[in-house]
């Protein structure tokens, strides 16, 4: 088996007296999709955090690529091939949807200190932004303003600007919430090729989509990880039945 | 074309025209105001660079003209009085020459934007505004003690300084001058903010963390912006002095840096004739009101609140528009 190109490894992270991360320790291959899933208030969103680079784990080390990131910033991080969405999207609103895609190609290209010729005319640069829009279906947006897209289109918008960035690994925060069935069946075929391109790592609260294109799938509760395997042994596991799908299915 | 565009060719001809037309009539003083226009324009444009694009709330900008305006004073004082800057370890004589006393006013506006935003830029919101301002005192306390030239009186320079093949002392052709060097400064901003570098910064002025997530440092952007822009203010400083045949610690006042952002606020904030239309109003007005009450602030702090309570795009956007993104 290949060596994981991400590798968490023991993350504890403590808010005061509250353990947002007891000791997680996930790994990420070539080729798959891990999903990461939980209850609200699990810990999904810290442990996020802490992989991206925003925040600093109590103990614990993040390898990436067999080099220890834990120290790094999100900026390193991220010029190391980690693309990232965000659960809450965060774009540039007042951008039109081309100008926040193009962001995302000029980040790839690695600097930003060009002072005189006209970015929106760089036909690299643009043949890659329209590209991106396209595999996620935005094409037609392509000059709206951001703040104007609908909550889905913004999630799309998010998946665009981290394929620019032709990242090693995509950590994706939530990536379908909000779509509608047809967009989010959309989303769901093109991640599940996706995974032939990089690895992602899946924060996702659509089962039928985690259980459906999940290669694996890690549970956290409370801020431990209870359990880790195909999406076949989670749905067999007792612990995972009880802890979180149970709860589901009484609610 | 779009209306911006429109608007901002007649905000140029209007320029244009008004000091000609002052000109052809006998009228100096139209001129001289006209020019006064100019210059304190170039200084908002400077700092729209900032402010503008980049979301810096610099309150501090006085520092950047003052430093230019004191690199025409002392320049030019030393070589009215035939007296070398230093002669060791490198001879430096003063200079009259109004090319390299702009070179040198934009490169230590530069340097002094430089370091005051390497430090300041740690900080955002509020303490960023408190630092700017910070700096902007001491650089006022220092010129005020500062005896060599002029310390509180302030340092007369008796001649204008030169320009190859023009009269500057003539209103009309200092005028152009500075129309000039506004029209070049107004290009290289139209450049930057279409950039590369420009789509990054404004995108890190909306969205700080998602230029981090794509691999780009807002620091980075942030701190060059404002060295830009501390440039362009300290320019215009070079040639506010040069208008006044003056230089004074109150060019360093903490209600200049006020000023200076009045005229961004005016005209709008991030449009790129915003402090042209902005320093436009407020020179009229100081003259119409100025004229009628000496209190005219008033006025003006009322104008200011109905722009940014109603109006948040400034005249231009009143005018024009909200801003289509340029694609």
């Amino acid at each position: 088996m290949t060596d994981p190109i991400l590798d968490v490894r023991g993350i504890s992270k403590s808010f005061g007296a509250l353990k947002a991360s007891n000791d997680v320790s996930l790994d990420l291959r070539d080729g798959e999709i891990h999903a990461l899933i939980g209850p609200n208030g699990a810990g999904k969103s810290t442990l996020i955090q802490q992989i991206a680079g925003g925040l600093r784990p109590d103990e614990g080390t993040i390898w990436f690529d067999g080099t220890d990131i834990t120290a790094e910033s999100t900026v390193e991080r991220a010029r190391r091939g980690l693309g990232r969405t965000f659960q809450i999207s965060s774009l540039a609103m007042e951008y039109s949807v081309l100008q926040n895609v193009m962001l995302g190609a000029l980040g790839r290209r690695g600097g930003a200190f060009r002072f005189f010729s006209p970015v929106m005319k760089d036909k690299a640069l643009l043949d890659e932004a329209h590209d991106a829009l396209a595999q996620v279906g935005l094409e037609d947006f392509a000059s709206s303003i951001t703040a104007e897209l609908s909550h889905g289109q913004r999630r799309q918008l998010e998946v665009a600007v981290a394929l620019t960035l032709s990242p090693r690994v995509f950590l994706m925060d939530e990536p379908m919430a909000g779509l509608g069935t047809e967009g989010s069946h959309r989303l769901m075929n093109f991640l599940g090729t996706l995974r032939q391109r990089a690895p992602i790592l899946l924060v996702e609260h659509d089962m039928d989509a985690v259980f459906y294109l999940a290669d694996r799938i890690s549970v956290l509760v409370y801020g431990k990880v209870i359990a880790t395997g195909t999406a076949d042994e989670i749905r067999a596991n007792k612990d995972v039945r009880t802890a979180y799908l149970g709860e589901e299915e009484d609610a | 074309m779009r209306r911006e565009t429109v608007l901002n060719v007649a905000v140029l001809l209007g320029l244009l025209v008004v000091p000609l037309w002052a000109w052809v009539n006998d009228a100096p003083f139209i001129i001289t105001l006209a020019t006064k226009v100019v210059i304190l324009a170039i200084a908002g444009i400077g700092l729209n660079l900032a402010l503008g694009l980049g979301g810096l709330v610099s309150l501090g900008h006085a520092a950047f003209f003052g430093v230019g305006g004191y690199a025409m004073g002392i320049l030019a004082s030393h070589a009215q009085s035939y007296t070398p800057l230093m002669e060791w370890p490198l001879l430096i004589e003063g200079t009259k020459s109004m090319p390299v006393i702009w070179l040198l006013a934009a490169v230590t506006g530069a340097l002094a934007a430089l370091v005051i935003g390497a430090l300041s830029l740690r900080t955002t919101g509020v303490y960023f505004i408190m630092i700017t301002l910070a700096f902007g005192q001491m650089f006022y306390y220092f010129a005020i003690s500062w005896p060599a030239y002029g310390g509180e009186d302030g340092l007369p320079i008796y001649v204008r300084n030169g320009f190859p093949g023009l009269d500057t002392l003539d209103p009309i052709q200092y005028f152009a001058l500075c129309f000039g060097v506004m029209c070049l400064v107004l290009l290289f901003v139209a450049r930057l903010a279409a950039s590369a570098f420009g789509l990054a910064l404004s995108g890190a002025r909306q969205n700080a963390e998602r230029v981090q997530a794509v691999g780009l440092v807002p620091y980075r952007l942030y701190l060059v912006a404002f060295t830009l822009s501390g440039a362009i203010t300290g320019l215009s400083g070079a040639l506010y002095a040069d208008l006044n045949r003056f230089v004074s610690p109150t060019m360093f006042s903490w209600q200049m840096s006020g000023e200076i952002m009045i005229f961004v606020i005016l005209g709008g904030v991030g449009r790129l004739f915003g402090p042209v239309v902005g320093a436009t109003l407020f020179i009229v007005l100081e003259h119409l009101l100025g004229g009628i009450s000496e209190f005219w602030h008033i006025y003006l702090g009322a104008l200011l609140l109905i722009v940014v309570l109603f109006a948040r795009g400034g005249l231009i956007g009143l005018l024009a528009g909200r801003e289509v993104a340029h694609d």
